[in-house]
């Protein structure tokens, strides 16, 4: 039994599981032990990497496992694993179970949600661990559809308009993205009969230029509008805002970072010389999505809009990163993508405890919290602190290697789009500052604050698991930075011969 | 005729069997043992179908008149299993005391219009296939003003058999002109002689304009709306799924066979009236608020793509035309059959009623959005593969932007077929619809198209099988 079918199988188990039970309890209960085992997975996973990398296997994509899906179109269902995807499924499983714990209290229609809430996660499990765009895809939308149910049955606020809008603008999405792929098989190989939706084996044929001219915007804008490229990160604001605290965690930490992995592994892995081309269209467009989520965060009073902004500033950067097509700046974006999606999960899970004890979520409204639930305000303030980047916790080793990476390039363009990209660091002081100070410090405003519980034991497990994960990463992320920098190698090597023989 | 050419035309020669059988029943049978009629004839058609799923040969009867071979008993197989649904889905509907004295009219009329589609489907000449064609439209509109004491169905029946005539009268028109410059109204014959001269594309425009109003184009769908209301919802179940997809099918088959040598000219034409039918049969699905409209106007929407592997042109075209009519079939009837387990019960089918819909009826609620799903092409069911398999044929023959545009398109469909979800799910009514237990028919109905959405994407073996039978024009 390969070790990578565990992570679609287990999730269907978890959903039988659910089926059966009765009440919140028993189906918290399920998924929550389902979830676990699925993290237990995950790190067994890691180590197994490490493992056979140690023991000298040097194949690009590691526990493989191939069956023949529709012969007559050579579509597999294709399975492998590189130090990113496994990167990238370890924090799948981390902020699933946090989000597990995080909707611990779900009174209304709980098997609904958990049975949703572990499909979306099931999709994204899958996605990272595809090889063949066919199921990649498959599993890209399977995990896009059920945000419409959660969102518009447990969300809040004009709950409705946010599913659809989000529904909607993700779907527009993977039409984009269905025509690039579509494109990319048939120009897999020259040959007709051998067509393939393989991502290894497209990356060693050659997709003609022009195709890849034509092919390359459909396919980045299609993961770019999950990863909330401007101007088609409209979405991220007010469906964030409108989830229940677990899907504003998996979207906002994971399911976003599909947006990202696919930008770099699909479009710019596969088609690299359109990308040099046309990189700098995109790489204005990310720019402003980075300085203008961040700007847009300091104007904001709601405690989720704020974060759902600094997400799209957060996530702009990534794809920023990606576009960079250098193996520093490369490697950034993916220790980016896991200390954003750990940092703006543990974001969410407090302000929907934080929510949950005030029933308010405007910080002016607020103040003095700090005094009242000392645990969750000083959780806040690490989120926060490692949000800005101080150094010691994830999101400085992320932002540190992704501006030395893009500092490499040594063209005036790169340097000042850099520069401007950079200046997010300061605004991004500004707005988390400014919520800390407000939210946390200062008088209590309203008496009563004054009787606040602080965290459950639930909350504590969901809110210590993302803690020990950004500390462990800001304080030694060679481990991480040295899986990724492996499995970059190849990618890299890729896009650099292109550059230099064929454009330069 | 011998026992081979007998057991060649099973299908068509059983189910006229199965038809007189039906009528001598009913005239031996007391009035108050009618309702006897609804399980012998069920049965019988379950056993029907079976057999139509015996081996089947290439064989030609009637010089040439009747052809059959794998491919067409296949499509056969497709209808008829769909028939069994819609047969399964109209017993509540059918035991309600207004049509208790027409019990035996419904089987015996809904069977000679499937014996008219499978001549249709096998017609080896045009004459044939006109024949087919009538015997397959002209009791559907005795079917549609089945609750002809009802003013709409009456116009309903009127309606179709109007239209039927006009766009039978196009068709034959264009029949005419190809024999007048063929000299021939044999499939074979005209497959050798059709160039593409003015006279010839010109009748090659009026045949498909007759097809066109079969399957609902645009801009030939007008009745499709007021018909679709109009009749019971069980025949506009099965007009918007049976007779579109038998229609679909004898349409590809002609487009690869008669007409593959003016394939570059018609190709513009379909391009047009691919996006057409896509885009304004969503637009109107959208505002939509009676259950069966809407159904009507995503069904033209359907139709639309169902273009999109005729363009396709090759083997993987006709492959992911039939895989997506068998799809289609299911999903249809998925939602066709909740509206109809509905209306029996509780007479509502406005999309308002279906408010609250999961909290009483969950199970019916569950169904009803896979078969939405499948339709807006949403894995994991089967909806998905078939809109996929269709824009990679689209996409193959190069046809990216059309892709593009049905692909928003699918996404525009999304947005209504959510609203239903929403109303399902989401929206709180005072007064939801109250439970209640569908018989034993319906349930069956319901599992039936419920299994067959989600086995289907699955199941690649179907989709190899279909693949295996199909031919395409380019190589």
């Amino acid at each position: 039994m390969n070790i990578l079918n565990l992570f679609v199988i287990i999730p269907m188990l978890t959903v039988g599981g659910i089926l059966l039970t009765k009440d919140l309890k028993q189906s918290r209960l399920v998924s929550a032990i389902g979830m676990g085992f699925q993290l237990i997975l995950s790190f067994v996973l890691v180590y197994l990497y490490l493992k056979e990398r140690q023991a000298g296997n040097t194949a690009a994509m590691l526990f493989t496992y191939d069956a023949l899906w529709f012969p007559s179109l050579n579509i597999h269902y294709a399975l492998g694993v590189d130090g990113i995807s496994v990167a990238m499924i370890a924090l799948t499983g981390i902020v699933v179970f946090a989000g597990i714990f995080a909707s611990w209290k779900m009174e209304l229609l709980p098997r609904e949600f958990f049975i949703s809430l572990i499909i979306l996660a099931s999709g994204v499990f899958g996605f990272f661990i595809s090889l063949d765009l066919f199921t990649m895809f498959l599993f890209y939308e399977l995990a896009v559809i059920p945000m419409y149910l959660l969102i518009g049955i447990w969300g809040s606020g004009p709950k409705e308009y946010s599913a659809m809008k989000l529904t909607l603008m993700l779907m527009a999405g993977s039409a984009m993205l269905l025509v690039g792929l579509l494109g990319i098989y048939f120009f897999s190989s020259p040959d007709p009969h051998a067509l393939t939706f393989n991502l290894i084996e497209i990356s060693k044929a050659h997709i003609p230029i022009g195709m890849q001219r034509f092919l390359f915007p459909f396919t980045f804008i299609g993961f770019g509008i999950l990863g909330a490229l401007f101007p088609f990160h409209t979405w991220s604001p007010d469906g964030h805002a409108s989830a229940p605290t677990a899907v504003s965690m998996l979207h906002a930490g994971v399911l976003m970072k599909l947006g990202g992995y696919g930008a770099f592994r699909v479009a710019i892995f596969l088609m690299p010389e359109a990308a040099h081309e046309q990189a700098w269209i995109f790489l204005i467009l990310t720019a402003i999505s980075v300085v203008y989520g961040a700007f847009s965060a300091i104007v904001q009073t709601d405690l989720k809009y704020i974060n759902a902004y600094s997400s799209v500033s957060h996530c702009g950067l990534v794809l920023f990163a990606v576009l960079m097509m250098n193996q520093t700046a490369m490697n950034g974006a993916i220790v980016q993508m896991i200390s954003h999606g750990l940092m703006t999960a543990l974001f969410f899970a407090l302000i929907g405890m934080i929510y949950g004890r005030t029933h308010t979520r405007l910080i002016n409204e607020m103040g003095g919290l700090m005094k009242v639930i000392p645990f969750l305000g000083v959780v806040y303030v690490i989120a926060g602190l490692a949000s800005l980047g101080l150094p010691g916790f994830s999101g400085f080793v992320a932002e540190m290697i992704i501006f030395v990476g893009s500092f490499q390039h040594t063209d005036l363009f790169h340097r000042v789009i850099t520069i401007v990209a950079a200046s997010s660091i300061v605004i991004t002081a500004v707005y988390i500052l400014r919520v800390v100070g407000t939210l946390l410090l200062g008088p209590i405003k309203n008496d009563h604050f004054l009787h606040l519980e602080d965290a459950k034991w639930y909350e504590r497990i969901s809110t210590i698991t993302l803690v020990i994960a950004i500390t462990a990463i800001g304080t030694a992320p060679y481990w991480l930075t040295d899986m990724i920098n492996y499995s970059l190698v190849p990618i890299v090597q890729k896009l650099s011969s292109i550059q230099l023989t064929s454009l330069y | 005729m011998n026992l081979s050419d007998i057991l060649t035309m099973r299908h068509e020669i059983v189910l006229s069997v199965l038809a007189l059988l039906i009528l001598i029943i009913d005239l031996n049978l007391h009035n108050r043992d009618k309702h006897l009629i609804i399980p012998i004839s069920i049965s019988l058609f379950f056993v029907y179908t079976l057999v139509g799923f015996l081996p089947a040969d290439k064989s030609v009867l009637f010089g040439g008149m009747y052809q059959t071979n794998p491919l067409l008993v296949m499509m056969k197989n497709i209808l008829n299993v769909g028939v069994l649904i819609v047969l399964l889905q109209s017993v509540t509907w059918l035991k309600q005391d207004a049509n208790r004295e027409k019990i035996s009219e419904y089987f015996i009329l809904l069977f000679s219009t499937l014996i008219g589609m499978d001549f249709m489907i096998s017609s080896g000449d045009f004459l044939m296939f006109f024949l087919g064609l009538e015997l397959a439209t002209i009791p559907l509109a005795a079917l549609a003003a089945f609750t002809h004491h009802q003013t709409k169905s009456a116009e309903a029946g009127i309606k179709l058999l109007l239209n039927s005539a006009l766009s039978s009268g196009i068709l034959l028109f264009g029949i005419s002109l190809i024999y007048g410059s063929t000299g021939s109204i044999y499939f074979d014959t005209i497959t050798q002689l059709y160039r593409n001269t003015p006279l010839q594309v010109l009748a090659y425009i009026f045949f498909f304009t007759g097809m066109a109003f079969k399957l609902s184009l645009v801009p030939f769908h007008l009745w499709t709306a007021d018909v679709y209301e109009g009749a019971p919802i069980n025949i506009t179940s099965y007009l918007s799924v049976i007779s579109k997809g038998a229609a679909a099918f004898i349409l590809i088959i002609l487009m690869f066979t008669v007409f593959k040598t003016i394939a570059p000219i018609y190709n513009h034409i379909l391009y047009l009236i691919a996006i057409l039918t896509m885009t304004v049969g969503n637009l109107f699905a959208l505002r939509q608020k009676n259950m069966k409209r809407f159904l009507a106007f995503s069904s033209i929407a359907q139709a639309g793509f169902i273009l999109l592997g005729i363009l396709g042109g090759n083997t993987m075209g006709m492959t992911s035309v039939i895989y997506f009519v068998l799809v289609y079939i299911f999903s249809n009837l998925g939602a066709f059959g909740v509206v109809s387990a509905i209306a029996a019960v509780t007479n509502k089918e406005n999309m308002d009623d279906y408010d609250g819909l999961y909290a009483t009826n969950p199970k019916l609620s569950l169904l009803m959005m896979l078969s939405l799903f499948s339709l807006a092409g949403i894995p994991p069911v089967a909806g998905f593969f078939g809109k996929f398999f269709l824009f990679a044929s689209a996409a193959s023959a190069g046809y990216y932007w059309l892709v593009f545009i049905a692909v928003l398109n699918a996404t525009i469909s999304l947005y209504y077929y959510l609203l239903v979800v929403k109303a399902m799910f989401i929206n709180k009514s005072e007064t939801p619809l109250a439970y209640f237990r569908s018989d034993n028919y319906t349930r069956i109905g319901l599992v039936l198209s419920g299994v067959g959405i989600f086995i289907l994407g699955f199941w690649s073996q179907i989709y190899e099988i279909i693949n295996s039978l199909s031919y395409g024009i380019l190589p």
